[in-house]
């Protein structure tokens, strides 16, 4: 029923059902010892990526990323039309310098970590609308460069509070087109910036988590959709302690996730050094989605999605001046 | 949603999320940082012992012994020790003087990248800055109290 209209509540629907033909992941030493190790094209030896510093080893991720998910879709560069794609850095230098080795034009997105479904989001509105015909969403992240921009020195001694999660170094990207191959984007969630008053930088999970619950509930109530229609609802880095909260959060208004919750950053990583809470950053989601869970569900094992990745929505200045962290979530629904 | 201030701010849910952190281990944390920070005081005392065994006594004793510290400390900064021994060990590394060689060390090697005059030396007191601040602060302070009594 809710199919006829193209957006009900903050939900957009897509009618033409673009797809996501490709997709490419890079991942960095540490997150190949985890379960994305097998599934992902690329994964570094040295976490320097031959590059000179780890901002140009991040470029240098997503361009592979990018360059990759065209490659494997079966596409040459000017087939592409346009790229959107962001990072953690100021000014997303990564994305954007990524995008100067390509011919085809470029939109800058930022949303922190939930950066992949809100250019998955975006790129599917311009192909449902007609003005592309395929687009490339892709992001990115390196511990080390969000580790110098957002915290210390890499090697300065500090202690890590067990709150704490760890910037994933990958890239993803992947192909959204039109046409009748592939797996379809259905409709999206635009999401709400939530703030419920979390100050500390630490606890990204607790800080996000409402955003997550808001976005996924908001989804179900547009869409009339239970949690059990979907075989996953996968958030982007909330954690173990933000999943915990996430399934509270929903629970309370009634909508039980938690047989169908899955987290990108808790799975991640095999915690055994001080990942504690899990992996987290733009490159988090992006290399889960882009490797295990898209492969899987054009294996058949996944038929149907919820893909909400989070983002806080933070800079060095404002949690500076003692700021609380307004979060995001943007969630997209593919279906196979 | 509107009209959401500063004041307003969802105690309930802050004080439910104390309630799922994971507590941070602080007796293991604790016994830890007295075991590394004796440990390198140790050193230290031996290096002393060293030192003075060479023929130095007194100022000249006391500065050598910190200047073969801050070396130590810069060194194992500089292959990538310093910050492993530092996650575990926390205040029993930052205290003791080899923790300021590697607060100061470490943006030093970080901010290279972005060239040796803005990069490098202007960046490499962004952690230590606030030490050197207080601690001539607070050795004023000391100092006038003194002059006073």
């Amino acid at each position: 029923m809710a199919k006829q209209q193209i957006k009900i509540g903050n939900t957009v629907f897509f009618k033409s059902a673009p797809r996501i033909n490709s997709f490419a992941a890079i991942c960095g030493s540490k997150e190949k010892e985890g379960i994305i190790g097998e599934y992902a094209d690329v994964t570094l030896e040295d976490d320097m990526y031959g590059e000179s510093t780890f901002e140009k080893a991040e470029c240098k991720m997503l361009t592979n990323a990018i360059s990759l998910a065209i490659e494997k879709g079966g596409y040459k560069e000017q087939d592409i039309d346009v790229l959107l794609s962001g990072d953690l850095l100021n000014q997303i230098i990564s994305a954007s310098f990524a995008a100067r080795d390509y011919d085809f034009p470029f939109l800058g997105v930022y949303s922190a970590c939930s950066t992949m479904s809100e250019s998955i989001m975006l790129a599917a509105m311009l192909v449902n609308a007609g003005y592309v015909k395929r687009a490339v969403a892709a992001t990115g992240s390196h511990f080390a460069s969000a580790e110098r921009q957002y915290r210390y020195p890499l090697e300065q001694g500090t202690t890590r509070p067990p709150q704490s999660q760890w910037t994933v170094t990958g890239a993803g990207g992947c192909t959204v087109c039109e046409g009748s191959k592939g797996i379809k984007i259905t409709s999206a969630t635009m999401g709400r910036v939530c703030d419920y008053g979390v100050t500390d930088v630490n606890n990204m999970g607790a800080a996000m988590a409402p955003a997550a619950a808001d976005t996924i509930m908001q989804h179900f109530k547009d869409t009339g959709t239970q949690p059990t229609d979907y075989d996953m609802i996968l958030t982007g880095d909330l954690g173990a302690l933000g999943s915990r909260i996430v399934k509270d959060l929903t629970w309370e208004k009634g909508f039980d996730i938690s047989s169908r919750h899955v987290d990108c950053g808790e799975i991640i990583y095999k915690v055994i050094e001080d990942e504690f809470q899990g992996g987290s950053g733009a490159g988090c989601s992006a290399v889960v989605l882009n490797s295990y869970v898209l492969s899987k569900m054009r294996a058949g094992l996944y038929k149907r999605i919820l893909f909400a990745a989070t983002g806080a929505l933070l800079s060095t200045v404002s949690s500076g001046q003692g700021e609380s962290i307004p979060c995001i979530s943007h969630a997209v629904e593919l279906e196979y | 949603m509107t009209g959401k201030t500063r004041d307003n701010y969802n105690e309930n849910y802050l004080s439910y999320v104390k309630t799922q952190d994971p507590p941070t281990k602080h007796f293991k944390n604790c016994l830890s940082a007295f075991g590394v920070g004796g440990l390198i005081c140790c050193i230290g005392q031996f290096i002393r012992f060293m030192l003075e065994y060479a023929g130095l006594s007194g100022d000249e004793l006391a500065g050598c012994t910190s200047i073969v510290l801050i070396f130590l400390g810069c060194l194992l900064t500089g292959l990538g020790v310093y910050d492993r021994i530092g996650r575990h060990a926390g205040a029993g590394s930052i205290v003791p003087i080899t923790g300021f060689a590697n607060s100061v060390a470490s943006p030093a090697i970080e901010f290279k990248t972005e060239g040796w005059i803005y990069g490098m030396a202007a960046k490499m007191f962004t952690v230590a800055g606030a030490i050197i601040v207080f601690g001539v602060f607070s050795g004023v302070l000391v100092g006038l109290v003194y002059l006073f009594i």
